[in-house]
């Protein structure tokens, strides 16, 4: 039965070498990795802006940039931060890592796999184009208010900019999710059933789930504003009849559940450190899960929250203020689960878990001062003021941002073979509490004296220097701790300690495999027996947690060219449609254009699919 | 042994026998689902908005109620694209069953449905333009185009699709057959749905 394993590499029949390889790749491993890449990159752009952003703040009456820019910087600072850092973040996280837990070797649809980070990479370049070829950036806020959107108040064209980079990134996010939903359904190791799944894969389907349905509705919004900017119609203006609270609806019911896609994934990856680092099973694995689910459905019922002050009326106040209480519930639940998981643990204070811990302080406090904003009264005080700010960065910055610093330490080792060093590692976490902190917390006051958001500036006299300073001075420890991490990063690839194959001797498949794992990621396949099938086996005997089918053959899809083609096609389009009211006569022959390469890259696709049936 | 464990476990997980494209299919589908249903939405919302935008038009209030009302040209239009389900039942049955002469003409007969519908659209935008309602003048006429055109490039994106099918199938004449029919599947899926959707929008449109 046993046979010898290195005869079971089924290489492609072509494999590319140097930057061709990582441009025609289709391994979920290696997309993976260019989308954190990429996102991170993102980050430091959003990180840059933020801090143009408090140097402006610092003290009263300052000009260090013009109003105009101030409000291109805070709206692609808002912008980047959720769809090209924490969302791609998350979406690589899960390319890296859903179909290893699984037991898979690779995502269903590897091709389509490429295309959704190709779509990433053109979307935020089409979006940052706009400081070039737009006459400035996007400057109405990272949602877009009408009728701050229309082309009396936004006179670039950074506004178009913004909807079609919005569009690609949109059609990556939804060819992921798909991506991904299949993959859990239909490519679990044999024995992996649903109830037995890692809580990261678990959040993972939530969320995608999440996305197939929100997505539209902002798809839509953005379409609207696109004609009403191009073509004349008056969708979301008042004196033509339109409708301004149309956009808001639009809006929120994409974006409330958008704040659950970015936090969920944060959950999950959570849910697999605390384990580890307690060397205890997770406390309450069903409620982890289940209450993940009841989140995500809840999500889609509380959008007008975000628009109490827009005069709903009572009763719609009163349904969406209780709604949005109740999401407290099932958050709660995770939190008492992962704090009982904690409990009489054999805690290991590594570097993940000192920001397992982080996330869920900070989380607690973000999420206290979520519930009070649920409450009508109180938000009707507070909103569109620093409180609002303090609360969005405590859950997404000390929520997830930390719990995806953790897990880029957790996985390092397993993505590079080479653990990341632990002292550089400690300073990292140290010093982000503490400028993470400094810079938000003075910001509830700040909201609390009245401090509205977004404005260019302040009077002295309002008495809001102080706060701010402090908030100025905490974003530089902020990006003082990005550089550390940086440096990590770069010190841990190069001379990092051999990681091995499971150095934090955690429970999870991805452990069982080398690290890095082969493209083919497991030589054989695992039949699952339990929840911590490397644990169950190490610690409960050999064969409680999963066995060996060493009779497995992986079958890997060829490296392609289509996808970048096609994804470049859709970028392509952006431009022409960017041009189509403007200048048809420039615009219709790019649209023309952008449609042959789009053809040519789908035409290759169908060609490769019939010799070899993988999307 | 190990095979046969993988076996029986499988058969407890039903999950891992579905079709892999059929899954992300449908998983798109639910997507669409709720583009529609936001298009929708706009449409509701924005009905009762009947004064003109601007003075280009002197339609009035029954003036556009009977514009955009109940009228034969677009029921004969909604009835050949519900017909059109149905041929493409009868091509997925012809390839089902392995007779390749019947599966491409139901096939063809679908497409065909598919353009007569587009025409007939095509038609009416060119007719309702002509009445003096037009995508920028009127909220009725902005959500009108918007959604019905929305839906029209559906049905364009469809009948590309159906017409690769049948080009591939006439140049490879056993590519599609009883063992592998999961692309033709495919695109009815698809089909079926762009259909569905037509009866929620030709109601809110035309009939409320």
């Amino acid at each position: 039965m046993a046979t010898d394993v290195s005869t079971l590499h089924h290489a492609p029949a072509k494999q590319r070498r140097g930057w061709l390889e990582w441009i025609t790749t289709v391994d979920h491993k290696k997309i993976g990795i260019m989308y954190a890449v990429t996102a991170f990159l993102f980050f430091v752009i959003g990180g840059l802006e933020a801090l143009l952003i408090r140097l402006q703040l610092g003290s009263s009456q300052n000009a260090i940039l013009t109003p105009e820019a101030y409000n291109q910087v805070f709206t692609m600072h808002g912008t980047t931060m959720v769809f090209m850092a924490i969302m791609p973040v998350n979406a690589g996280f899960m390319n890296y890592f859903v179909p290893l837990m699984i037991g898979a070797g690779d995502m269903a649809y590897p091709r389509m796999n490429a295309m959704s980070y190709w779509l990433l990479l053109f979307g935020g370049i089409v979006m940052y184009s706009s400081f070039v070829f737009g006459g400035g950036a996007p400057d109405a806020g990272w949602f877009a208010y009408a009728p701050l959107t229309s082309t009396t108040y936004s006179v670039t064209r950074g506004m178009d900019y913004w909807v079609l980079g919005l569009q690609l990134l949109g059609v990556s996010s939804l060819a992921g999710s798909v991506n991904i939903i299949v993959t859990i359904i239909r490519l679990r190791a044999p024995g992996m059933r649903f109830n037995r799944m890692p809580l990261f894969v678990w959040m993972s389907f939530v969320t995608s789930f999440l996305l197939i349905f929100a997505l539209p509705s902002i798809t839509v919004g953005i379409t609207l504003l696109f004609f009403d900017r191009n073509f004349g119609t008056n969708f979301f203006l008042p004196a033509a009849g339109g409708d301004p609270l149309l956009w808001q609806h639009l809006f929120w019911f994409f974006g409330h559940p958008e704040v659950y896609i970015m936090i969920l994934p944060a959950f999950g990856v959570v849910s697999e450190m605390l384990p580890v680092f307690s060397r205890k099973p997770i406390f309450g694995y069903e409620f982890v899960a289940y209450s993940g689910v009841a989140i995500g459905v809840l999500g889609f019922t509380v959008w007008a929250h975000h628009m109490f002050a827009t005069n709903l009326g009572v009763i719609a106040d009163t349904f969406f203020a209780a709604a949005s209480m109740l999401i407290s519930v099932p958050t709660g639940v995770k939190i008492f689960n992962w704090l009982a998981t904690l409990w009489r643990g054999e805690l290991r204070f590594k570097t993940p878990m000192l920001f397992s811990l982080g996330f869920i302080a900070m989380f607690v406090i973000g999420g206290i001062s979520g519930v009070s904003l649920a409450a009508a009264p109180f938000d009707l005080q507070v909103t569109d003021s620093y409180f609002v700010v303090a609360h969005f960065h405590y859950v997404l910055f000390g929520g997830a941002v930390f719990a995806l610093f953790g897990a880029a330490y957790y996985w390092f080792p397993k993505i590079t073979g080479k653990m990341m060093s632990e002292r550089i590692g400690k300073w990292h976490f140290w010093i982000l509490l503490l400028g993470f902190n400094l810079t938000f917390f003075p910001q509830h006051m700040l909201g609390l004296q009245g401090m509205p958001r977004r404005v260019w500036t302040y009077q002295q006299n309002q008495g809001w220097d102080f706060y701010n300073l402090l908030s100025t001075i905490g974003s530089f420890c902020i990006a003082f701790a990005t550089l550390v991490f940086i440096v990590n990063f770069i010190i841990s690839l190069r001379k990092g300690a051999p990681a091995g194959n499971d150095p934090w001797d955690a429970a999870t498949l991805e452990w069982a495999t080398t690290s890095p794992p082969p493209a083919h990621n497991f030589d054989v396949e695992y039949i699952v027996h339990s929840r911590r099938p490397l644990w169950d086996n190490k610690y409960s005997g050999e064969g409680r947690g999963m066995t060996i089918n060493y009779d497995f053959h992986p079958h890997l899809p060829p490296p392609s060219f289509a996808p970048i083609i096609f994804s470049f096609g859709l970028f392509v389009l952006a431009y022409g449609m960017l041009n189509l009211a403007s200048a048809p006569l420039i615009g219709i022959p790019i649209i023309l254009v952008a449609l042959a390469i789009a053809f040519v890259g789908m035409n290759r696709w169908v060609g490769e699919i019939a010799q070899d049936p993988v999307l | 042994m190990a095979q046969a464990v993988v076996r029986d476990i499988d058969k407890n997980d039903p999950g891992r026998g579905l079709d892999l494209r059929k899954l992300g299919m449908w998983t798109f589908l639910g997507s669409e689902v709720f583009f529609f249903g936001a298009l929708v939405v706009t449409h509701l919302s924005m009905r009762g908005v009947v004064a003109p935008s601007s003075s280009k038009t002197n339609l009035n209030v029954e003036g556009v109620r009977e514009l955009f009302g109940y009228n034969v040209l677009t029921s004969i239009l909604a009835f050949i694209l519900l017909t059109s389900s149905l041929t493409m039942v009868l091509a997925l049955d012809g390839v089902k069953t392995n007779n390749q002469k019947r599966f491409r003409f139901w096939l063809g007969a679908t497409i065909a449905c598919g353009l007569i519908f587009l025409g007939g659209q095509v038609y009416e935008f060119y007719h309702i333009v002509h009445e003096g309602v037009t995508i920028k003048n009127m909220m009725f006429g902005s959500t009108f185009f918007f959604v019905t055109g929305f839906h029209g490039t559906h049905v364009a994106v469809g009948i590309v699709w159906l017409t690769s099918l049948l080009v591939s199938a006439i140049r490879h004449p056993e590519r599609y057959n009883a063992g592998n029919y999961m692309a033709v599947e495919l695109g009815g899926l698809y089909w079926h749905f762009v259909d569905l959707v037509w009866v929620l929008i030709f109601t809110v449109i035309y009939l409320i």
